[in-house]
């Protein structure tokens, strides 16, 4: 891994030069954005995970798209398909610029969440879509490079889990840049998209 | 037992009339219920639909044909963290319609037998208690959504 002192310089000098065509477009203010803006984070730079083909990827694979980063499991009922919803949403919304967004689901599950269903599930939202697992210990390791807690709790008959619901979204250079909150619109989502596809 | 004035036989005598009456005709009216699809092998999912009872109830217990395992599950955001957690009983206020929605409380059909595909219905048996304890039972044909619905109409 890249030496986090040296990334961190290098990322905010990044910042830093995205910055400069962006003030030139507006009346020299800054890009506002509806999620929060955490350019610059020392977390979540990064993941080495499994998509349900058995293919390994990490975010350099999405290159030239701007990635949406989702933690979740099919056994929720209601935050991760509405997210997922969401996220079909911001495509549609985003139209020919919609297939320079990439959406991936990361499961927080993995003793239920097969390859098999997972890759049935993001389908069910849009094709595109790419589910993405690792074992427990990988598991472990992304949720603590993302900042992300997630948490088995017993239920009457099963278990449900809890978890961190924001978005989290890198622009085409695969630099982390936005949270965005679970109560957040599409319309709102996909604004940020569009800015970030279209900057610099 | 002795009831010592008519004070209490009375609203007593009423209470039970009002009771079997309520036997006869549904106290709580269930309506746009809906079940999320599934995909295939996928264990669990979520029902929703709105309750409004004409007196004070609880929505104590629900059960269905697809599944041993129906429970009420009430879901909280904390911060940035989503919290599911089981509850007993979900109050019915006098009137008030109560939602049970993305976003907060709703049925969990766990451990599923079959996959659930849109255009399916799932049968549901929910149960209702009032405050003297009579229990009302009402059958419910909830129709399968897709998994991205949001329970209205598609825009």
């Amino acid at each position: 891994m890249i030496q986090a002192v040296s990334r961190r310089t290098f990322m905010l000098a990044g910042a830093a030069l995205a910055g400069l065509p962006l003030a030139g477009c507006g009346l020299g203010s800054k890009v506002s954005f509806n999620g929060t803006d955490i350019t610059g984070a020392d977390y979540g730079r990064d993941f080495r995970l499994t998509d349900p083909h058995g293919q390994e990827h990490t975010l350099a694979d999405f290159k030239g798209k701007v990635v949406m980063v989702f933690f979740g499991f099919t056994q929720c009922p209601d935050v991760c398909p509405t997210a997922l919803a969401r996220a079909a949403e911001v495509k549609q919304l985003l139209g020919a610029d919609g297939e320079r967004l990439q959406v991936l689901f990361i499961s927080v599950d993995p003793e239920r969440d097969t390859p098999e269903i997972l890759n049935a599930y993001t389908a069910a939202f849009d094709p595109t879509f790419l589910a993405l697992y690792g074992d427990a210990a990988r598991l472990a390791e992304t949720a603590r490079e993302f900042q992300v807690i997630y948490q088995k709790v017993p239920t009457g008959s099963s278990y449900t889990m809890d978890h961190t619901a924001n978005t989290y979204v890198y622009d085409p250079q695969g630099r982390l840049r936005l949270k965005l909150m679970h109560n957040q619109t599409s319309l709102e989502y996909a604004a940020d998209v569009r800015k970030l596809l279209h900057a610099a | 037992m002795h009831f010592a004035t008519s004070r209490i036989i009375r609203p007593l005598l009423a209470a039970t009339l009002l009771a079997a009456a309520a036997g006869a005709q549904a106290q709580v009216t269930v309506s746009n219920a809906w079940v999320r699809a599934t995909v295939p092998s996928q264990k669990a999912t979520g029902a929703f639909l709105q309750l409004q009872s004409v007196q004070d109830a609880k929505f104590v217990s629900v059960s269905s044909p697809l599944t041993p395992n129906a429970e009420v599950h009430e879901m909280a955001m904390q911060g940035d963290v989503m919290r599911m957690r089981q509850v007993q009983a979900v109050d019915l206020p006098a009137g008030k319609v109560v939602e049970l929605k993305p976003g907060g409380h709703h049925i969990m059909l766990m451990n599923l037998k079959t996959q659930v595909k849109e255009g399916d219905t799932v049968p549901l048996t929910l149960v209702f208690q009032d405050k003297d304890g009579k229990r009302q039972t009402v059958e419910v044909k909830a129709p399968v959504h897709g998994l991205g619905s949001t329970g209205h109409a598609h825009h």
